[in-house]
């Protein structure tokens, strides 16, 4: 019998008949491989957390890139918790699965509406990860992550600090689709080594880092020098990290004040720009 | 027969040089041995796979549909090995990012299986998609030969110059940074075309 492959009713059956097969197939194939893709992205996420407290930075030599790592971030990522906007702990949630990308969302609803009102029930839903790292040189560094929009797509990173909730120890940055060379380069060491030693408060008050040209010079404790040719990315950076620490503001008052130093700092508040 | 058309994609019809397709991911990919490998290998199983099926599938496929149902087979090999990468050399296909998912776009594939597979028995159109395939993953592994030593000083990220020679280190010598940039990659295809050129007579225009 001869089929006649240009009929309508023939074209129709073949292609819903190749559709289905192909989807079975990937469907198939993307449920098996996903258990060993997600241990992947854990993975980066570990190494990236712990190359902002400045470990695991000859992972990539190790025989074992995975148990090393793993071992590392056992060793010395001594707690991890999750915090409410007040600076206390919410108990029962897993600092290391929060949603960077939703908690980002909601700071720039916090961030979009006027209404004091909406913005306490914003508030409410947000969940602040710290993690707590053991260092050689600096005691244990508490551990901030931040997330935002550069100038093609999502960026984030971790920055360390040391226990006066000032004094940077260090920093990771990365990023989806920035331009190389350019945006890029917020994840190279040279970028994110520029904020070991800077320091979030200026005379009591939080003003984050600034990312601007020149901003590098040793003179200038709150500020890093930005990318040339990759400006919007510099700004983008700079609004992420300070939206981000300033939630965490309550945090270093409740932290700083059971602790008896330092209560004053931050006491001015936000200064925007 | 089968010989002929193992070697003629490599050198005489090769397809980035002489056919001057796939020239996008060509510039992207090029900045370190690893990636150009692993492209260029990616691209080999894709082309030689999905023309191996749809010539097996050629009398049956409707001409009214025939580049969307070329498109579905392409797109799931290439679906098939980013799945995994992701799972198994997640380094690797961070660094190939959207390029990887771009294979599907990659000229060479389309064309290959429009020219070739359509019009050919199952086993000439696998060796006809292979071989593309490896010609093309040959230029790509020569630029990224030169773009990797002269721009990092290392290959397949070991270091090749030493790093006493630098002058960050006292010595005399400096990685070249243009060579990171991808219109250094169009430069060294250039120079690759000349070369095989100046080589075969029979490439020259009149």
């Amino acid at each position: 019998m001869k089929i006649n492959t240009e009929s309508n009713l023939y074209t129709f059956v073949y292609s819903v008949v190749l559709v289905v097969v192909v989807a079975a197939v990937l469907a198939f194939t993307y449920s098996a491989l996903k258990p060993k893709q997600d241990e992947n992205v854990a993975l980066e996420k570990m190494q990236t957390i712990l190359h902002s407290a400045n470990l695991g930075m000859d992972a990539s030599k190790q025989a074992d890139k995975a148990s090393y790592i793993k071992g590392l971030y056992a060793d010395h990522i001594v707690s991890a918790f999750v915090l409410n906007s007040d600076g206390d702990t919410v108990p029962g949630k897993d600092a290391f699965k929060v949603n960077l990308k939703a908690q980002y969302d909601v700071i720039k609803k916090m961030e979009a509406t006027k209404d004091s009102g909406d913005r306490k029930v914003l508030e409410a839903k947000l969940l602040l990860p710290v993690f707590v790292c053991n260092t050689s040189d600096a005691g244990n560094v508490d551990i901030y992550p931040c997330y935002g929009a550069g100038l093609w797509g999502p960026i984030w990173g971790y920055i360390a600090v040391e226990q006066d909730c000032n004094t940077i120890y260090g920093a990771v940055f990365d990023d989806e689709s920035e331009t190389p060379g350019l945006g890029a380069e917020i994840a190279t060491d040279r970028f994110s080594g520029q904020f070991k030693g800077k320091q979030l408060y200026k005379d009591g008050t939080f003003v984050s880092v600034a990312i601007v040209k020149g901003g590098g010079q040793a003179s200038n404790p709150n500020g890093v020098d930005a990318i040339s040719g990759g400006t919007i990315t510099s700004r983008s950076l700079e609004t992420t990290i300070r939206q981000w620490l300033s939630e965490y503001l309550n945090y270093f008052n409740v932290k700083l004040g059971a602790s008896g130093e330092g209560a004053s700092l931050g006491k001015g508040g936000i200064q925007n720009e | 027969m089968n010989k002929e058309i193992f070697t003629k994609p490599l050198f005489k019809a090769n397809p980035v040089t002489v056919l001057i397709l796939g020239i996008c991911s060509c510039l992207a990919v090029t900045v370190q041995m690893k990636g150009a490998l692993v492209m260029g290998l990616s691209v080999s199983i894709v082309t030689a796979l999905s023309s191996l099926l749809l010539s097996l599938l050629r009398k049956t496929i409707p001409n009214r549909i025939r580049i969307i149902v070329q498109l579905v087979v392409v797109s799931l090999f290439v679906i098939l090995i980013s799945q995994f990468l992701k799972a198994y050399a997640y380094d690797v296909s961070k660094q190939l990012s959207v390029y990887l998912g771009l294979i599907i776009t990659n000229c060479i594939i389309m064309g290959r299986i429009e020219a070739f597979a359509l019009t050919n028995k199952p086993w000439p159109s696998f060796v006809d998609g292979l071989a593309n395939g490896l010609g093309y993953s040959m230029v790509l592994v020569i630029i990224a030969f030169f773009r990797e030593l002269l721009g990092s000083g290392t290959l397949f990220g070991y270091r090749v110059i030493p790093s006493s020679w630098y002058v960050a280190n006292g010595g005399f010598y400096e990685n070249n940074g243009l060579m990171i940039l991808p219109p250094m990659a169009l430069i060294l295809l250039g120079c690759i075309i000349w070369v095989q050129r100046s080589r075969m007579k029979e490439l020259q225009e009149k």
